[in-house]
């Protein structure tokens, strides 16, 4: 149903219309672990962006803490150390409570203040719980409650729809 | 709940009291959890909100300050509230005192409490008796464990040997009355170092040694052969009165780490040091201040690695 290159193919599209209609200048350009850095990767490549993309781990900044606690997995956001007055393109796999990228912005901005922040995400679903949405989409998609979507990678990009069994 | 205090009933760290008990895989989690709290020194605000609106208080019977103020700034740094109190033991005496101490800041909301104390068990007594949402580290008890130091010095040594299955590791100096070096063997021994050597004068040498794990040497000079690293303990001064060695002078001809026994051990070696340092009586300033010296090093990762134990016991607060 969703063909990996199409999507990528229309982000692309969408962050060079927002790049000109925000007038991004030397945008820097981070990608939300895990999967958001495989599409920011992509995206890297295609825009020809030649600052080192930076890569945001948000598992200190989540809101469910005390309920599924610190992951262990957790790995050093990487960031320059001037966010200071940037303009930044934060991008993520799939768009869907919103939560995820409150946490991001947060993070973001205990680096600094930067000058505007543009969201491009590869899929979004219905299930909004903040109002936050991207500015760049590379899908619109609804799905049932117990379903999931899951981008698999990094060496074949692929989308997964995964339904949740009831416990 | 558990048999081991320590963790709750998902297995869970709740209390972080000593190391004894803990397994490989908790210590290592306890490691990388910690090198990804190193990364905040780079925010220009160096906090994350993780443990936004807890209250934690720092329970001192015993002075510390590098112990005390690196607990503070991890629990600044996870947005925290912090308090800090002094409490000379003179006043009170364990049992109904301490738990009388422990139940008027219990009723003022506190969620958690780090422990220094003189008393052997303190950290422990403390975490049976409070409440159960309240999580207890211990930040040094009596001649018992420092599980934190012990843990920054895991942090320290991975950081720079990567790896322990190959190394040898000698621990120097006053073993019968450090919980430092307690809380160390357990640890080395757990995370699975080839060798644990303690070099000591036999009096200052618990009992039976050789049952913790570690190979005993008498001799500074022989023992430090083929070692990759080098903890120095500090000699508690006021243990001198108690007759169990002649003099510091004498102590430093035969026990204190100096350039030219330095080279005994592998060029590669690192020195270290849990604090504070007695210059000239355990080892030499040259030592210290050389480029094998990772003494401070330690100090700073005393910060990330008391942020992840605090943040991992505060996960799931109320989990019995």
């Amino acid at each position: 149903m969703l063909e990996i290159h199409d999507l990528l193919n229309k982000l692309e599209i969408e962050l060079k219309r927002i790049i000109i209609e925000r007038q991004l200048s030397n945008p820097l350009m981070i990608g939300i672990r895990t999967g958001g850095v495989w599409i920011a990767e992509q995206m890297h490549q295609r825009l020809n962006i030649t600052e080192p993309l930076g890569l945001l781990d948000i598992s200190f900044y989540r809101d469910d803490f005390s309920q599924i606690g610190v992951n262990p997995n957790v790995k050093p956001s990487q960031l320059p150390p001037h966010i200071e007055g940037r303009d930044i393109i934060l991008i993520d796999d799939v768009f869907y409570t919103g939560r995820t990228i409150r946490a991001a912005l947060n993070e973001i901005f205990d680096y600094g203040r930067p000058n505007q922040v543009v969201l491009a995400v590869l899929i979004t679903r219905d299930g909004r719980q903040i109002p936050l949405c991207p500015d760049c989409v590379g899908a619109n998609i609804t799905l049932n409650v117990n379903q999931r979507i899951k981008l698999t990678g990094p060496e074949h990009l692929a989308i997964e729809l995964q339904t949740i069994e009831a416990a | 709940m558990t048999d081991n205090l320590q963790l709750n009933s998902e297995g869970k760290l709740k209390h972080f009291l000593t190391i004894d008990g803990l397994e490989k895989s908790l210590l290592t989690e306890i490691l990388d959890i910690a090198e990804s709290f190193v990364g905040i020194n780079d925010h220009k605000i160096k906090k994350v909100p993780l443990l936004r609106g807890k209250t934690i208080v720092n329970l001192f019977f015993e002075n510390s300050t590098r112990t005390r103020t690196t607990f503070e700034l991890a629990a600044n740094r996870l947005s925290a509230d912090v308090l800090s109190m002094s409490i000379s033991t003179s006043s009170t005496s364990k049992g109904e005192s301490l738990l009388d101490t422990i139940r008027n800041l219990e009723a003022m909301f506190v969620d958690m409490f780090v422990v220094r104390h003189a008393i052997s068990g303190a950290a422990h007594f403390i975490a049976q008796h409070t409440a159960p949402h309240i999580s207890v580290i211990n930040a040094g008890d009596g001649q018992h464990a420092h599980p934190t130091q012990a843990m920054l010095d895991m942090f320290t040594i991975r950081q720079i040997k990567k790896d322990f299955s190959n190394l040898r590791v000698a621990i120097i100096g006053d073993i019968l009355h450090s919980r430092v070096a307690r809380s160390q063997i357990q640890a080395l021994n757990t995370l699975g170092v080839a060798e644990v050597r303690v070099i000591a004068p036999k009096t200052l040498l618990p009992a039976h040694v050789e049952s913790l794990g570690v190979n005993v040497s008498h001799n500074l000079t022989a023992g430090l052969k083929d070692i990759d690293v080098i903890i120095m303990l500090r000699l508690q001064k006021e243990r001198m009165t108690s007759a169990l060695l002649p003099s510091e002078s004498e102590y430093f001809k035969c026990f204190g780490l100096t350039e030219d026994k330095l080279k005994i051990a592998k060029p590669d070696a690192i020195v270290m040091h849990p604090g504070p340092i007695n210059r000239g009586v355990e080892i030499e300033s040259k030592v210290a201040d050389g480029p094998q010296s990772v003494i401070l090093k330690q100090v700073s990762n005393g910060i990330a690695i008391r942020m992840a134990i605090m943040a991992m016991t505060m996960q799931k607060q109320g989990v019995m």
